[in-house]
Parts: structure tokens; sequence; C-alpha cells
């Protein structure tokens, strides 16, 4: 196990705490830097997917995991951000400023749709996420002009500063980037005071107005930025896709990043990191089993839906921390070895809270 | 001198209820006021007047000579009020030295998007801030905790992880909601030395609710006895113990004119006020 000596105010600040942490992302980042070079072209375009899917799963995380606001319209965001990418493109708009105009568009949305999170909580701020999902997704399929409505949308090829990105490893790089740009935006956010402020909105908000922490300002910034995120993994998705149409943006696909958190644990980053992969990886799994299935179960249209639905029951009665909670109770168990004990992690009840003010 | 904060003809009504039926006090700069009563008797519902939860149905509050009661929380607490929770309400899923940073929240001059950069100046403030917050741990001697997460910890540690989280705001006027429930006889002996050294040292105006009279009278310049809303007595601990109408509202009136038993035993344990005889009564 290591003990840190902390002398210094600053050690707390920093995002690596030791030389091991530098160490092991160093080493993390090289691994995904020689991806292209290592693994298969189908693989390098999964992981494309697993990039864009940890983006919009951090964007959610925001909103979700830190601050603790529901929402089930998240897809309505990745359209948006997909859509103005696309449009902005097709008019000729360099990418890095299609891409910011995205991110904004998307966050204004999210200002929009976060003002009934001032008055509603819960159930019915999720019910109005939900048809915010809809008019969206309706929206796109009506506004012909604008998006090509049912019949789609084709994106031209992408250029960055004058670099095609005509292969996926070149636009997995890309990708990457943007993932690492925001982790770190989000790791800054939280350790800073407006991450804070989240965490305390979430966790107690009588409390946190009598810390003068001003409720609506701080929602509304929780959920303009992750919209603001949702966008920029829509307009990226857009280019990996490069034809889009409204059927891309459902429910389900809102649902899906939901599952995504809830699977790699809420309340991290990595969580949304890990159940990005996990999705990813195990989509492929079940197209691969299907060919060694018996026709009868391997053929069935819900196959993939159901084995997702059996994931989450088994990662909410079994894991409720989820993916990375399993990981952090592997790491501490040969950390303490062999003091580990089964109810290290288990957290004793909590002591009521008020009712009174609720 | 002015006083740091008054109530005027403070009325609240929940439906047919009147939780607090003008209620008027003012409370001086650099002092401990206790609000005593038995339960139901509007303490609470006062301090919520005060930090702005409730909206008052008639009178209003004011802070340093300024109206306040049509101010939203947040913006209470800027003007320098901070406040404990009868059922501590922290962030539980946060460690200690998180939550009292968070109570450095009103001083923060940084905007969203440099927090999202990280900038010199958001490191700069998150320095002092840490400053300011080592402070108090030394001062509640929390350094133990420090860096465990809130979920964990004793009742005990998180009431004075809730007073610490109150006192990083640095405020003019510290409302305790019941600082000594849940608290056993030597943890509510630290807390009357916390709250004499609060008052003495770091100058904080105290309004306290409490129950425990033996903690009541050892810290509390003025006593404001309520019972069903109203005001029963105003004085010091002594007064108002031995006032007719205090002893009435707990003990219950009494037919033979007796020599008044002493109100409440004197001294520590984590007792409740008596069976709500004042409620039944009248």
């Amino acid at each position: 196990m290591r003990f840190l000596f902390k002398t210094d105010y600053r050690q707390d600040l920093r995002l690596f705490k030791h030389g091991g942490q530098v160490f092991w992302y160093g080493a993390l980042l090289l691994a995904l830097a020689a991806a292209p070079w290592l693994l298969p072209d189908y693989w390098v375009s999964q992981l494309i997917f697993v990039c864009i899917y940890a983006i919009a799963g951090i964007g959610l995380m925001v909103l979700v995991g830190f601050t603790g606001q529901v929402s089930l319209g998240h897809a309505a965001f990745l359209a948006m951000g997909a859509y103005t990418e696309a449009y902005l493109q097709s008019h000729g708009w360099p990418f890095v400023l299609s891409l910011a105009f995205s991110a904004l568009v998307a966050g204004a949305t999210g200002i929009i749709v976060g003002l009934p999170a001032l008055r509603v909580k819960g159930m019915y701020l999720a019910i109005a996420t939900l048809a915010f999902g809809f008019i969206v997704e309706e929206g796109v399929a009506r506004a012909e002009s604008l998006t090509g409505g049912n019949a789609g949308k084709m994106l031209g090829s992408l250029e960055v500063f004058g670099l095609p990105i005509d292969s996926d490893q070149r636009f997995y790089y890309l990708v990457l980037f943007f993932l690492v740009l925001v982790v770190l935006g989000v790791m800054n956010l939280l350790r800073s005071p407006t991450g804070r402020a989240f965490v305390a909105i979430r966790d107690s908000e009588i409390s946190a107005q009598s810390m003068g922490i001003n409720l609506a300002r701080y929602k509304t910034t929780a959920f303009a930025l992750s919209a603001a995120i949702a966008g920029i993994a829509g307009a990226l998705y857009a280019h990996k896709i490069r034809f889009l149409s409204p059927d891309q943006f459902t429910f389900l696909q809102s649902i899906e990043l939901l599952m995504i958190l809830v699977i790699g644990g809420v309340g991290s980053i990595y969580g949304a990191i890990f159940g990005a992969a996990f999705w990813i990886v195990v989509q492929q799994l079940i197209v691969l089993a299907k060919d060694w299935l018996p026709p009868a179960i391997g053929q069935q249209t819900g196959l993939q839906p159901t084995v997702f639905g059996l994931i989450l029951v088994a990662f909410v009665l079994f894991e409720p921390m989820g993916l990375y909670g399993r990981w952090l109770k592997i790491r501490t168990f040969f950390q303490l070895f062999p003091f580990y004990r089964k109810g290290l992690f288990r957290r004793q009840k909590s002591y009521m809270k008020s009712e009174r003010l609720k | 001198m002015k006083p740091l904060l008054t109530a005027n003809h403070l009325s609240v009504q929940f439906g047919g209820l009147k939780a607090v039926n003008n209620v008027s006090f003012e409370v001086w700069p650099n002092e401990v006021f206790s609000l005593i009563g038995p339960n139901g008797a509007g303490k609470t519902t006062i301090f919520n007047l005060i930090s702005g939860l409730y909206r008052p149905s008639a009178g209003f509050v004011t802070f340093e000579g300024e109206k306040i009661s049509h101010l939203a929380p947040y913006e209470i607490a800027r003007l320098g009020i901070a406040r404990t929770f009868q059922n501590i309400e922290l962030f539980e899923h946060a460690t200690v030295l998180q939550n009292l940073l968070v109570g450095r929240h009103c001083h923060r001059h940084t905007g969203w998007w440099q927090d999202l950069l990280f900038t010199p100046r958001v490191r700069q403030t998150e320095l002092q801030f840490r400053r300011t917050v080592e402070e108090v741990i030394e001062f509640l001697e929390l350094q133990h905790y420090r860096d465990s997460m809130v979920a964990g910890l004793p009742y005990g540690v998180r009431k004075v992880v809730e007073l610490g989280r109150a006192l990083a705001m640095r405020p003019k006027l510290l409302l305790l909601d019941e600082p000594s429930s849940g608290l056993n006889v030597e943890e509510t002996e630290d807390m009357g030395f916390w709250i004499e050294d609060i008052k003495h040292d770091l100058g904080i105006t105290v309004i306290m609710v409490e129950h425990d009279m033996g903690l009541v009278s050892r810290v509390s310049d003025r006593v404001f006895a309520l019972n069903q809303g109203e005001e029963l007595a105003l004085g010091t601990a002594s007064e108002v113990q031995s006032h007719p109408a205090v002893i009435e509202a707990y003990l219950g009136g009494t037919e033979d004119d007796g020599p008044p038993p002493s109100p409440r035993p004197a001294g520590g344990g984590d007792g409740g006020p008596p069976p709500g005889g004042g409620s039944e009564h009248v």
C-alpha cells in the first residue's frame, strides 16, 4: 500500500496524486495511441464508438452523477450537436468552428431544457426531459430543409486544419483527443467550486442553498455543460456515421446512455468510460455469439435488448456501484492483501434526513 | 449599538396552523441568543424564516438594518448568515474537507468557464479556501477525519462537521439548530466550549435552538422562550427558567400553587424536552 505524505495544500489540487498514477495513465495513453497499429481496422472503428459514447456518457454523468438531476432526453442533445455540425459543414464552416458552435447550440438547448428542472424534481423532471426528447426527434423529422427529414442527411468528408481525416486511424486520434480534453475539463470542474456546488446540490439541496449556492444558476449550468458535452459527442458521431437520420436519436438511445452510466458506475468519470467500453464490447460479443447460438435463439429479434436488460438487472442487484465499484474492490483487495474483508465497501445505514423541509 | 438581527412581528401560517405568531426580538452583536420551548413551539420555523427557506405571512426580519425577508436563501447566506440543521444535512458522498470547502462557496469569484480550465486564479482561491478551512479544522479538531467520507462518520462527528461547514463561511451570524441533540455528555460539553469560543474568539453572533437547559444556561447571554408560536418570556437563562409561564408550558398548569419546581434538570444528557405538556395544555 502507498501512503502519501502531504506537506503542501497544492498536493491535493493535483490531477495526479503521485508518481504511480502519472506512470499508469501515461502507459494507458501510450497504449491508446498505439492501438490503431496493433488492432485490426474493425476494432479501431469500435474504439471510436467507445470514445464517442464515453464523451456522451461523461456529459450525462455531469448531470446525473454529479448534480443529481435526471435526463431521459439526452439523445436530443446528441441530435442537436450532430445536425448542427452536419448543417454547418455543408455550409463550408471549418471543423473547429463548427464543432464549437455545435457544442454551443446543444448547450443553449440544455439551458432551455434545464428550466423545468428549477421547478420540478425526480420523476417529473424525467418526464419533462422525455417529452423534450420526443419533440426534438419529431422536429428533426419535420424540418426537412435543415435536416433532410426522414430521408436523412449525408456529411461530406472531414478536414481539420487542411489535413484530410479520411481513415478511421486519423479519426480515432481526433476522437481520442476530444475525449482526453473532456475528461480533463470535467476533472478540473470537480476540483473547483463549480463541481463542489454540483455535488452539494445532489446530496442536499436544502443545505446547498443555505451555503450560498444559487440552485437555479447551478442547475442551469449543469444542464448546459452536460448538453454541450453531449453536443460534441453528437458532432463526432455525425462524422463517424456520415449519415444522419432521426431514428438514430430516439428515446432508446437516451436510455442506452443512462444504462452505460449505471453499468459503469454512477458518480465518477471512470464509470462513464468503463460503461461505454463495456457497452460496445458486449454488443460485439453478441454479434459474434449469434453465429454460434442455435438459430432459435441467435436469430431472435430482441436478443440484444434482452441481454442488456439482464446485464442491467444483474448490476443493480449485485454491483450497484457498477464496473468502477468492482474495479475499486479488486484494487483494494490487492492493496490490502491479505487483509481485505467482505464488508469493506458496505455503507452503514444512513441517518434520517430532515423530512420537514422537503 | 444597533441590533444585528431583528424579527418584527413575525408570523407564518401553514394552512390553519399558526406556527409562529407575532414574534418580535432583537439580537445584539456578539451575543449568544437561545430559543427554547417545547416541541412544535416554532423554534425551527423561526430559523427557516431567518434563513429564507420560509416566507413570513406577516412581519419581517432585518439583518444589519436591511430587510431580508424577501431574499432567496442563497442571497441571505451571502450576507453572512450561516446555519446548521436539526437533522444533519451534510453532503454525504463527499469528504469532510469537500464539505467544509462548500462552506467557502459564497466567497468565490470565478466563473464556471475559469473552473473548467482551472486557471491560476482558481488555483489561488482554492489555496486560500483551503487555508481558511484548515483553520476551522484545527479549531474543531477534525484533522483526523479530513479525508473521510461523511457517509461513514459517526453521528457526533457529523454534528461537528456541520458546525465546521457553517464556520467555514466566516459568517457574521450563526444559527445552530439543536447543536447538542444526539450528542453524549462529553460531546455536549465540547460543543459548549466551542460555542463560547465562537463568540469570544471568532466574534460571531450565535442564535441557538436548544433543549438541553444545562448547555443553554452555560453559554447563552439571553434566552427567548416560545410556546405554540408565541413569545413566553425573554431574559437571562435563570430569569426565563423561573418565569411562571415557562414552567406552565413545560410542566402543565398546577392546581395548587406550591413553590414552582425547577423546570428542567440542569446538566448534560441528550434528553429532549419533557413530553409536550404545553401543547396538551390550554
